[in-house]
Formats: structure tokens, sequence, C-alpha cells
């Protein structure tokens, strides 16, 4: 018995840089940058309720998570392609309703469900005694919380804003179930015809393996910059560099 | 200022109920220095609480405190933990909400306003604005950790007085080198000493000019050598005729400073008199009891 291993490296190298591989990458990020923004504003605002002394506005953000949380990503992803049009039946909705913008907009408003927990949590890592400090100078809640409580909060908030991200990053690829083309659904469409399977999905795995590495590395240079004022500031690719350079520790 | 040694030495002497005579002239002198201070040109106590009552769920933390504070004066508040204290000089700048009672800063209700004789809760700017002219200082500093020593002392000027950043800056480095931290203007709370801190903490508060300034227990979360440094600037403010309440324990630092002192338990004002009387002749058993267990 002999064993063939049937793998082409050339495929995995032609396929690469294909135009349609390229294009299917695009649609990946794009949709993930642009989920991570809406979820990021959505989660803002829905923390911010979360946490007001108004009990109208605590339920309402309570109910927000509590479904995007509580069901799948793709069930969303269906009510609002599939769903929402059907219940309006109007075709300028339907028309608009695109599937690269149905997925923004439904792993947007998902990703907003866990952006609400995740700041709600990085605003009370606050210390009481900062909003006290502020409130005893004259600012006003507001003022506080824009200048002191969440400048303070975003250092906790990034680490699993990013792990987040990267998830979401991934998931975008439950959208072919609504036929957009991104990456994986892009590969899947070339070996349908060529046969290549092995090939094009180490070609997909490559591409979100690089896109991956790439926001690790802008985290790690994030979270060193918010730690200004910490008495131990994490070292980066960036910071190790600078400092053989300039030949001292730290920027 | 006087040096670190000689602070502590004077200390020292104090704390053994040795004899210091000039420090009963100070409170007299510094009442009286400056004008706007003097209380015959302006007959209205800076501080009036009247029968003020707090409660948290069932507990009733403050029980019908009514004092007054004249203006220029220092008082100190002792008491032991839990006595409420740090409560009172919460609802003084309506960080806490009254149950009942009425807070005067300067003439002003502080956090409400009165309409048809009842009592409403000012708006959030207005509740802000009051607030802005009460100075307060806490245990644990409470600076703001992202921001450098100057960038604490000019936020609030910056954000709530708008005053352009250069002045801002230029003032918040007059009052970092009045508390002796001319050096550190650029540096981050994490690294400075807790006295360090605490200066920077007093700095910002009078980055607002306030009328009161509020201090509660400001020396407790410190290591002993560095209780002088913060004591010596609360002093020299008092010098300067600054209104002052402080809550502490620091005894020789209340004979030293206060014309006042308050003894407070359970949410009552049990006694009060000169600190010096009060030590010396507390009038209620539970004073002595407290007495002698910090002295
Ligand atoms: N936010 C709060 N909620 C409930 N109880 C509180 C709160 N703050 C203080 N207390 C209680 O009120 C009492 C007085 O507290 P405090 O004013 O801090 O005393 P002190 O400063 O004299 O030690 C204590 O029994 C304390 O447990
Ligand atoms: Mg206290």
């Amino acid at each position: 018995m002999t064993l063939a291993l049937e793998f082409d490296f050339e495929v995995v190298t032609r396929f690469l840089f294909n135009s349609q591989i390229w294009h299917g990458a695009r649609v990946t990020l794009q949709v993930a940058v642009l989920a991570q923004i809406i979820g990021v504003a959505l989660g803002g605002g829905f923390a911010l309720l979360r946490i007001s002394r108004n009990p109208f506005a605590k339920v309402f953000s309570g109910f927000y998570v509590w479904f995007f949380r509580g069901t799948p990503a793709l069930l969303q992803l269906f009510i609002l392609y599939f769903g929402i049009p059907q219940l309006f039946n109007d075709q300028t909705l339907t028309n608009e309703l695109t599937k690269y913008r149905a997925a923004i907009i439904a792993f947007g408003i998902n990703e907003g469900a866990y952006m609400t927990e995740i700041v709600r949590a990085g605003i009370l890592s606050v210390e009481a005694g900062q909003m006290d400090a502020a409130k005893s100078l004259g600012m006003t809640q507001m003022q506080a919380m824009r200048r002191v409580i969440l400048p303070q909060a975003l250092r906790v908030v990034v680490p699993p804003t990013g792990n987040e991200f990267i998830a979401m990053l991934k998931n975008t690829s439950i959208a072919s179930a609504i036929g957009l083309v991104e990456l994986l659904q892009a590969s899947r469409l070339i070996y349908a015809v060529n046969f290549k399977i092995m090939e094009l999905l180490v070609v997909a795995a490559i591409w979100y393996l690089a896109f991956v590495t790439i926001f690790s590395v802008l985290q790690a240079e994030l979270e060193r910059a918010l730690a200004i004022g910490e008495r131990e500031r994490p070292e980066t690719l960036f910071s190790r560099v600078i400092a053989i350079m300039g030949g001292r520790r730290g920027i | 200022m006087p040096s670190f040694g000689a602070v502590i030495a004077r200390r020292e002497r104090i704390l053994r109920g040795g004899g210091d005579k000039r420090m009963h002239r100070v409170p007299a002198t510094c009442a009286d220095r400056t004008p706007y201070n003097n209380p015959t040109m302006n007959p209205q106590p800076m501080l009036r609480c009247i029968d003020v009552h707090k409660r948290y769920g069932k507990l009733e933390v403050l029980r019908g405190i009514t004092m007054n504070v004249e203006r220029g004066e220092v008082v100190v508040v002792i008491g032991p933990s839990g006595s409420g204290k740090s409560t009172l000089l919460r609802c003084i700048n309506h960080l806490e909400r009254l149950d009942s009672g009425h807070i005067y800063v300067d003439g002003e209700l502080v956090g409400y306003r009165q309409r048809d004789g009842r009592l409403i809760e000012d708006s959030e700017p207005e509740i802000a604005r009051k607030r802005a002219a009460i100075g307060m200082v806490f245990q644990r500093f409470n600076l703001f950790p992202h921001l450098t020593a100057l960038g604490n002392v000019i936020e609030a000027p910056m954000r709530v007085k708008k005053t352009p950043r250069r002045e801002a800056e230029e003032r918040g480095r007059g009052l970092l080198a009045r508390v002796g931290l001319s050096e550190k203007v650029d540096e981050y709370p994490s690294r400075l000493s807790g006295g360090q801190q605490q200066r920077v903490a007093i700095a910002r508060a009078l980055a607002m000019q306030p009328k009161l300034m509020l201090f509660d227990e400001p020396t407790s979360a410190l290591d002993p050598e560095l209780v002088g440094e913060v004591l010596d600037v609360i002093k020299s403010l008092a010098a300067d005729g600054m209104t002052m309440i402080v809550v502490t324990h620091e005894m020789g630092f209340a004979r030293e400073v206060a014309r006042r002192a308050v003894f407070m338990d359970s949410g009552f004002i049990v006694e009060e008199g000169s600190p010096a009387d009060l030590m010396s002749a507390p009038q209620h058993e539970r004073t002595r009891l407290f007495l002698s267990r910090i002295l």
C-alpha cells in the first residue's frame, strides 16, 4: 500500500493572490471592521444606558444584550436578510439591503451586545473614588465620564474587544449562508471547479492568519499606548525595535 | 515651609504633650490675616449645617448634625471609624443626598433649591457649579492615574472653568510649586510617593479656587514618615486663611492649626471645643474612651 500525498504547493502560491480570493479577503476584512465600529458605538451607548439610573433605559439595554447574545448570529443574519424584507414587503428595502450590507449590520448589532457587556465591565472596573474626585472638582457626570472614567475604562476594554474582533473576523464566514462571497466562500467557489480542495482551504487559512496576526500586533501597540501612567507598560514589537535602535529601554 | 526634621521633632513634642506655646497663637492670627475672610466684613458663616440626617437603608449614619464653620476657621473632626465623618463631608459637597436638613455653603443651599417651602434637588449642572467651590481631599488621594501631576491639576480648570490651557498650566505649576512639587510636574501618579500624591491632590483641589476645603483623613493612608509633608501643606493653607474641615486623628496637628475640634460618634456630634480642652478635659465618657485609644 502506498500513501500518496496529493498536495500541490504551487496551487497555493498561485491562488494566494488570485483576484477572486483577494476580493473575498477584502469583503471579510471590510465586514469585520465596519461591524466592529458599529459594535463599539452600540456597545458604548447601551453600556451607558445599562449603568444609568433610568429603569427604562436599563431594561431596554438588558433586553438588547439578552436577545442578541442569546440567539445565534446566523439566525440574526437570516432575520435581517430574509425575515425583515418579507415583513415589510418593500421593493426598495429589498434592493437596498444587499448581502454585504446585511452582513455588516447583523454582525454589528450582534457585536454590540458583547461590547455592551465589555464596556460596562470596563466602566465598573474604575474605582468609585475617581467619579467622586471628578465630581468634587465640579465636573458634571458627562464630563467626568469622558475625561476621567472612559479613558481608564478603555485600558480594561481593549483586550476583550480584541478577542471579540478576532472571533468575529472568523465568524463572518457564516455570511456565506446568505451567499455573500467572503474569503471562505471565494475559496469554495474555486475548488468547486478545480477540485483542489485542500490547497484552497490552506489559502483561506493563510489569509485569516495574516489578518489576525496584524490585528494582534496593532492591539498590543494600542494596549501599550493606553498603559500611559502605569508603572509597568507592556513591551511590544515596536517598542522593542525602537529600544534596540535607540539603545535604550522603552519609548 | 519648616524643614522635615523640625516638623517631626515638633510633632513628637506635641504628641508627648510637651509645651509648645507658639501653637496656641497660630489659629488666632491666621484667621485674621486675609481681609476677605475677616468675619466682621462678612458675618455669614462659610458653612452652616442644620439638623442634617442621612441614612443608608435602615442604617442612620447622620442623626441631626448641626454645626457652623466661620470664614477662615479650621475645624477638626475626630471620632471612631463608622461614626459618619466621611458621610458628613460627602453630604457637604452633595456627593450624597440628604434625607433631611439643610447645608449652606457661603449662604447658598448645596444640592437643593427651595420652592414653596419644599426642597427640590438641583439640576446636575447647578450641583456641579456649587461643588466647584468646595474642594475635597480624599483618604486614598483619588488622583487621575492617566494624567500627569500637572494634568491632574489643570483638568478641572480647563473643563469646568474653561480656563485657557496656557493660563491653567501656569497657575498649575504655581500650585505644584506651592506644595513643594516643582520637580514632579510631568510625573504620573504611579511614580509618586503617597505623600507626593496627596500633595498633588491638594493642588488639584486648590486649582478650582475653593471657598471651603474638606479633608477626609488626608494622612491615614500614608507611611508615618510622609505624614508631616502633607500636614505642612495643610498648615500653610490655614495660615493663608483657608476655611477648612479636616477629619484627622493627628491630634498634635489639630492643636496647632484648629481653633475647634468636633467629636462625632454614631452620627451625633457628641462634643466640641478647642482641641487642647477636648484632649485634656473631655466632658463625655465616649470622648474620653476614644481619646485614650488614639493618643
Ligand atoms: N455607600 C454606603 N452604603 C451603605 N452604607 C454606607 C455607605 N457609606 C458609608 N456607609 C456606612 O455608614 C457608616 C458611616 O460611614 P463613614 O461616614 O464612612 O464613617 P467614618 O468616616 O466616620 O469612618 C458606616 O457604618 C458605613 O458602613
Ligand atoms: Mg471615613
